[in-house]
């Protein structure tokens, strides 16, 4: 993988020459991000920075979150509390109590993402399935932000592009009459068309007119809420409801469910792994991925090299907005089965934690949605079997992200050498 | 490379641990220690192998709202009937069935489902677990022998509540506005124009209802249950439009209304809150001075009688409606404002609340549980 990073990177090297001795001397990292005169590029130099730093650095993250969220648990549990009340009549108690309720938590979560032999269900046995369907939609967004920010785009639009997607597939999925697997087809071709308009719009406006496509896809975001929101109440609502929602789905524009109807896993799932497959050949072997990378790496470099800068945001926009709106149709055709406005629920978001976490490579980011599918799915069991709110969840993912913004404060806490010398670490 | 990464770690917890063990060092670490060994703190309450649970919906079991009160009330029955509670929060509707299916791998007896939007889910893990019982709030369509609806007729309520505004109008315009436009919301909405309809045609009067058209089913609304600034906005304009009574439908937005209202009557209006869903004088203090009266929906109440019926295996899956005559939804006593209402209409209120549960007053919304 770093090989056919390799060429990009150089690039960027070059051009970045006059700032790159001052910044690789500097280990933490620090003063270059205070330093007052800092370049229009700088930023982005940062954020590139964090968004393929190393693999290290995520695993620590992901590792430091989980001990900081387990002293959230640990302090705001009673047993815990209590036991510190006499410390000193009987030190044990305190740790055995902390030790008590971290591994009880923890415990619970993780038998609920991977297996559980006290449930009553099979579905709860084999969590680890659950894991995977929450995964799905977290995999494809992840990709649609991992692939646009490989070319240098910072993608925040997922949400938008995945209730677009969802709402043109689920338009299909239940206005349409078409056999079997044709329909399922049409379906996903549907949710990726969506998506994809959405993305690229702002792709466009960012080739055209410059616009910042961080800007342009927040407020992308918020268009789509709300036209969801008019589309629930005339023209994709169920007659037959009062509620803002879409008639279900038939059931030939639904994708199979892979393990029977005791688990919610279904096709999609091979859908995401089969554009995880697609997203790394096409970023790593082919010669417009080789195009993206350059203009991300640096689109000045990349122009004087003959590269059309505009045509490649117009069409990693396009990409990343179809990606998107796959996720859509994960929600609508795999889960959901039916539209409504919470659809794209948190998922656009997460996503963005998802490709920071899995430093922007698509199996990077395959795995980080893996992990936090498994948080998804066990932090409901945790909540429910340990009684400790799923919020902790919400609250390691959030950590997550701040370490991973951070990584001079992760090499700080474990003493590693800064990302100049990557190769050495990895 | 491994080993100071190793150790590295290990500096982290003991860090960590030490930090911890300071902290409570320094606040109370001098207690004595208990004398029994059994300290483990499993189950406390005797008799509960009943395991009573409940899943809330994206609004959270601290929104103030319907979740907020189904939870204390089954809460409440940890205490009262000694059984044991699990509950599980959603943040979106993807959150919903994977939080049933946990209740039902926790092998809970009884599953609450707060809010219209668990219907799907609710029906599906319903099947799939027939000897589980459930019972959804705000939901009538399950049509299940192990699934208790539980509606509210917050119409008949609301009623009350929108004549009680027109009489203690003195601008001639009461206003009300919505979260969303949803069945829950508008009924109290409906309710209210009925009301102050009732009170034009009995005294003759032109009381005008700002932000509701029962008959086109139009009106204000903010589309959040989130932003409560939104509430201060429309509030502000129902104002600015004369009305001096206000009804907010839309959970914590209602705080927003009422802020809005103490600003406005510092710059010298007089202007009144009606609150929804719970007795806003217990619940939200802070609009006491303006609050005249609220709307309730007695959620606890429903909660705690349902898991009484199951636990002594008296569940049925009728319908739970709640109306005045049950006292499953009420009007709120006047609390501070109490003198400002005359007896006139305080007595016109009793004799409206006894017509309506009789019958003879049909008070009927497009959204009330059929």
């Amino acid at each position: 993988m770093s090989d056919n990073r390799a060429a990009p990177e150089a690039a960027e090297a070059a051009s970045a020459a006059p700032a790159a001795s001052a910044g690789e001397a500097d280990l933490t990292g620090t003063g270059t991000a205070a330093s007052p005169g800092a370049a229009p590029g700088q930023g982005n130099r940062i954020l590139r920075e964090i968004m393929s730093g190393n693999a290290l650095v995520s695993v620590l993250a992901v590792v430091v979150a989980l001990v900081i969220g387990g002293l959230l648990i640990a302090v705001t549990d009673e047993r815990v509390g209590a036991a510190a009340g006499y410390f000193f009549a009987r030190p044990g108690d305190l740790f055995g109590a902390l030790w008590a309720s971290v591994s009880e938590a923890y415990g619970a979560l993780v038998r609920g993402a991977t297996y559980d032999p006290t449930a009553r269900t099979w579905l709860g046995q084999l969590g680890i399935f659950e894991t995977l369907t929450i995964a799905t939609p977290l995999i494809l967004a992840g990709l649609a932000v991992t692939i646009a920010f490989r070319a240098g785009l910072f993608n925040i639009g997922a949400q938008g592009q995945i209730i677009l997607g969802a709402s043109f597939s689920a338009a299909v999925g239940f206005g349409w009459n078409l056999p079997p697997v044709l329909h399922l087809l049409a379906v996903i071709l549907a949710g990726a068309v969506g998506g994809a308009i959405w993305g690229g719009i702002a792709g466009v406006l960012k080739a055209r007119t410059g616009a910042h496509e961080v800007i342009v896809t927040i407020m992308l975001n918020y268009i789509a809420i709300n036209l969801i929101g008019y589309l629930l109440k005339s023209p994709l609502k169920d007659p037959n409801s009062s509620n803002p929602v879409s008639p279900a789905l038939h059931d030939s524009a639904v994708f199979p469910l892979l393990l029977g109807p005791n688990f919610r896993l279904h096709a999609g799932f091979l859908l995401a792994v089969l554009a995880v497959i697609a997203v790394a050949w096409l970023l790593n072997r082919s010669t417009l991925g080789f195009e993206l990378r350059a203009i991300g790496a640096n689109p000045s470099a990349a122009r004087t090299a003959g590269m059309v800068v505009s045509r490649g945001y117009i069409i990693v926009m396009l990409i990343a907005g179809a990606l998107s709106g796959l996720a859509g149709v994960a929600q609508v055709a795999g889960t959901e089965k039916s539209l409504d406005a919470e659809v794209a629920g948190s998922i656009g978001f997460d996503a963005i934690t998802v490709a920071l976490l899995g430093r922007s490579t698509p199996w990077g980011t395959f795995f980080a949605a893996l992990l936090f599918g498994a948080f998804k799915a066990g932090g409901t069991s945790m909540a429910v079997n340990a009684n400790v709110s799923i919020d902790i969840v919400l609250v390691v993912q959030s950590l997550i992200v701040l370490f991973i913004a951070a990584p001079p404060l992760i090499r700080a806490i474990f003493r590693l050498k800064s990302a100049s010398s990557r190769g050495a670490a990895a | 490379m491994k080993n100071s990464l190793l150790s590295a770690t290990k500096r982290g917890a003991t860090v960590g641990a030490v930090t911890l063990g300071a902290t409570a060092l320094l606040l109370s670490g001098c207690g004595a220690a208990p004398s029994t060994s059994s300290n483990s703190g499993s189950a406390s309450a005797g008799a509960g192998n009943y395991l009573g649970c409940i899943v809330s919906d994206a609004g959270g079991f601290d929104d103030q709202s319907f979740n907020q009160s189904s939870y204390e009330g089954l809460k409440k029955t940890e205490t009262d009937l000694g059984i044991k509670v699990k509950q599980a929060e959603s943040s979106t509707k993807a959150d919903f069935e994977p939080n049933l299916n946990q209740m039902s791998n926790a092998g809970c007896n009884l599953t609450f489902t707060v809010g219209f939007l668990l219907k799907d889910a609710t029906e599906k893990v319903a099947k799939t677990a027939p000897n589980s019982h459930f019972a959804i709030i705000d939901d009538n369509t399950i049509d299940l022998p192990n699934v208790k609806p539980v509606v509210y007729d917050t119409a008949q309520a609301a009623f009350l509540a929108g004549y009680a505004a027109a009489a203690q109008t003195k601008t001639g315009k009461v206003g009300t506005f919505g979260g969303i436009n949803i069945p829950t919301v508008t009924i109290f909405m409906d309710g209210f124009a009925d009301g102050v309809k009732y009170y034009n045609d009995k005294k003759g009067k032109s009381v005008q209802l700002l932000g509701w058209d029962k008959d086109t089913q139009q009106g204000v609304f903010t589309n959040t249950f989130d932003v409560v600034q939104e509430g201060t906005k429309a509030t502000n304009n129902l104002l600015g439009d004369g009305a001096d009574v206000i009804m907010p439908v839309a959970g914590p937005l209602g705080k927003g209304a009422g802020d809005a209202i103490l600003d406005a009557n510092k710059n010298g209006k007089d202007a009144k809150l009606i609150w929804v869903d719970s007795d806003g004088y217990l619940t939200a203090p802070a609009y006491k001075s303006v609050l005249l009266t609220s709307v309730i929906k007695k959620m606890g109440e429903a909660v705690e009688t349902i898991v009484k019926d199951d636990k002594n295996g008296s569940f049925s899956s009728t319908p739970y409606v709640g109306t005045l005559e049950n006292d499953g939804v009420a009007l709120a006593p006047f609390h501070d404002l109490d003198a400002s209402v005359s007896a006139d209409t305080k007595s016109e209120l009793q004799t409206i609340q006894k017509s309506i549960i009789s019958g003879d007053l049909k008070v009927e919304s497009a959204a009330s549980p059929k």
